[in-house]
């Protein structure tokens, strides 16, 4: 909990002040065109050394492309692509290979050879790195351990489930012992029940082995499971970022909003249809609350404070990255300005945010 | 039939055998690599070098589009400078090998080109070069397809190699044709087809066997 509060409050601070050695990746305003379309558009990202960054978009946002842009696959037109704190703008083709081997991938589609037993198939970044067969045997059996098949080492990826086959996945990917651990939609193939397995999975190495990883999604779902941070990705631009409980309380940008669509409580059709402006009898308000917050006796304790009583018309707690976060529908009588305007700075003291959407029309 | 005749078939039996092994031999070694240039030099291949995959697409297709019996004649320089001779198992050789290698190029060339781009996309995002793509990804991923290609190209030479007896390469083609087709002794042609048909039979069940033993893409087959 300390450590989620933490990397919370770290997060809040302008993103510049994070220098060269604490991010393994920083990619500063590029710019990669194909043709007439602009497939990143002044991209600036970093991932900080030991975190859990999502970066999430629809397809065609240019998450594959800027995917292929950070380990070199691609050349971005313009802007600066920094692994571990150097630069690989320029950089010729067999440093660029070296490089790659720093960026484990997990793929969507698994991508295992289907030639190759699954020792094999773990054991092919070491043998690409050039590893004697005794490292990279001795290597393959410790991920084996690691990711809990050392019993299917000799078998073909064909007779594995899908769960097994991304297992396998991200024992390669862990092989070369990378810098980052890239998982490129890699629950996106999988039921729910094998996608929360593998989720845990890269949780459990982010943690045991401290490795940063940088999880690419179009689910909302995956964020919220283990992404520490967010960025939000959408026709080639970075909309927004920061911390996960932040964005899912309070998205800024419209992108974000309607990702979480439906993982945020919104106010019920027949109400929002009779909204109109301004203060009324029946006005409505949207309070986000988020971590201790969600824990006071919110409601009593504004009666008690402004002597202003709200009622609870919709919403919900939901919990993001262990982190309580809630979004909460009040209607309140707001025709005494006076006593209206003081419950809402009560409310603005205790929510991280406080919205009046109006009041019902008809009704007075 | 008379011993002489058994006798007869028996070389005609080996000499087929021995030519289309060797233009086989000829053909998947030198065939198989250019199947490969075909694929990477192709567009978004890994080895993008369009001018050199015209050139060689436009031999491959030279050479195939030309009849074997004509190719059989036309190569006779060649064979002469290559084996000394323009007659005999030595010389049907050649063209054999000719006619069979952009054969073969074609048929490696579809075999490596059903290999999952994700895997190469894999293979270089693991930071592997170009030598390994092709001999840990292409190669092995393409094998199946490269071993029952293979036995396609056998049973095409068998059949080709009927032909080469008009350079007096003897064999069972040539034998079909000179004693069955030529002298009408028909009970000669029956056999030897019948020979023939248990030759190409056999060269399948093989071909087929290997191909199933490198294909470890169904679960079946993994488990074997």
């Amino acid at each position: 909990m300390n450590a989620l509060t933490s990397s919370f409050d770290k997060s809040t601070l302008d993103p510049s002040s994070d220098r060269g050695a604490r991010s393994v990746i920083r990619l500063t305003d590029v710019t990669k065109r194909f043709g007439a379309t602009i497939a990143l558009d002044r991209v600036s990202l970093s991932i900080r050394r030991g975190e859990i960054l999502g970066l999430i978009g629809r397809s065609g946002a240019g998450k594959s492309t800027l995917i292929r842009c950070l380990n070199g696959l691609e050349r971005a037109d313009s802007g600066d692509v920094e692994v571990e704190g150097r630069s690989i703008i320029g950089l010729g083709e067999r440093e660029l290979q070296s490089l790659r081997r720093r960026i484990g991938i997990v793929f969507q589609h698994f991508n295992l050879m289907s030639a190759k037993t699954v020792a094999e198939n773990i054991a092919l970044p070491l043998k690409i790195e050039g590893q004697p067969r005794v490292v990279r045997r001795a290597r393959v059996a410790e991920l084996l351990d690691l990711i809990g098949l050392a019993d299917k080492a000799g078998a073909y990826p064909a007779q594995l489930s899908g769960g097994q086959k991304q297992r396998v996945g991200i024992a390669r990917a862990l092989a070369a012992r990378p810098a980052l651990l890239l998982s490129d939609e890699a629950t996106s193939a999988l039921d729910p029940e094998t996608t929360d397995a593998i989720l845990e999975l890269l949780r459990d190495i982010n943690r045991n082995l401290d490795l940063t990883i940088l999880l690419v999604t179009h689910e909302m779902s995956v964020v919220r499971a283990i992404a520490d941070r967010v960025a939000v990705l959408d026709g080639g631009r970075i909309v927004e970022q920061g911390p996960t409980c932040r964005i899912f309380a309070s998205p800024g940008a419209a992108t974000t909003r309607s990702l979480l669509r439906a993982y945020r409580p919104t106010l019920p059709d027949e109400l929002s249809a009779r909204l109109v402006a301004g203060w009324g009898e029946r006005t409505l308000l949207k309070v986000v609350v988020i971590g201790d917050q969600t824990r006071a006796p919110l409601l009593a304790d504004l009666a008690l404070a402004t002597g202003s009583r709200a009622a609870l018309l919709h919403g919900g707690v939901d919990r993001v990255r262990g982190e309580a976060v809630g979004a909460l529908f009040l209607e309140a009588d707001g025709r005494d300005h006076a006593q209206f305007s003081a419950a809402l700075d009560f409310l603005r003291q205790h929510a991280s945010e406080v919205e009046v959407l109006g009041h019902v029309a008809g009704d007075d | 039939m008379s011993p002489a005749m058994i006798e007869l078939l028996w070389r005609s039996f080996v000499e087929t055998v021995v030519m289309t092994a060797a233009a086989g031999f000829v053909s998947l070694s030198l065939g198989l690599p250019l199947g490969l240039l075909l694929v990477m030099t192709d567009r978004n291949g890994i080895f993008e070098r369009m001018w050199l995959n015209r050139s060689i697409g436009a031999v491959v297709n030279a050479v195939r589009s030309v009849p074997f019996i004509i190719l059989l004649v036309a190569a006779i320089p060649l064979t002469r400078w290559i084996v000394g001779t323009s007659i005999g198992v030595a010389a049907a050789i050649v063209p054999l090998s000719l006619a069979a290698i952009p054969y073969y190029a074609r048929i490696a060339e579809l075999s490596f080109r059903e290999v999952d781009q994700g895997l190469i996309e894999a293979a270089r995002a693991m930071g592997g070069n170009r030598w390994t793509i092709v001999s840990e990804v292409l190669i092995p991923e393409a094998l199946p397809g490269l071993a029952s290609g293979f036995t396609v190209t056998l049973v095409t030479l068998i059949g080709a190699s009927a032909m080469a007896g008009a350079v007096g390469s003897g064999g069972l083609g040539d034998l079909a044709i000179r004693y069955g087709y030529q002298r009408f002794e028909t009970n000669v042609m029956i056999v030897v087809v019948l020979v023939l048909i248990a030759l190409v039979s056999a060269l399948q069940w093989v071909g087929d066997m290997v191909a199933a033993r490198f294909d470890k893409r169904s679960r079946a087959n993994a488990e074997s």
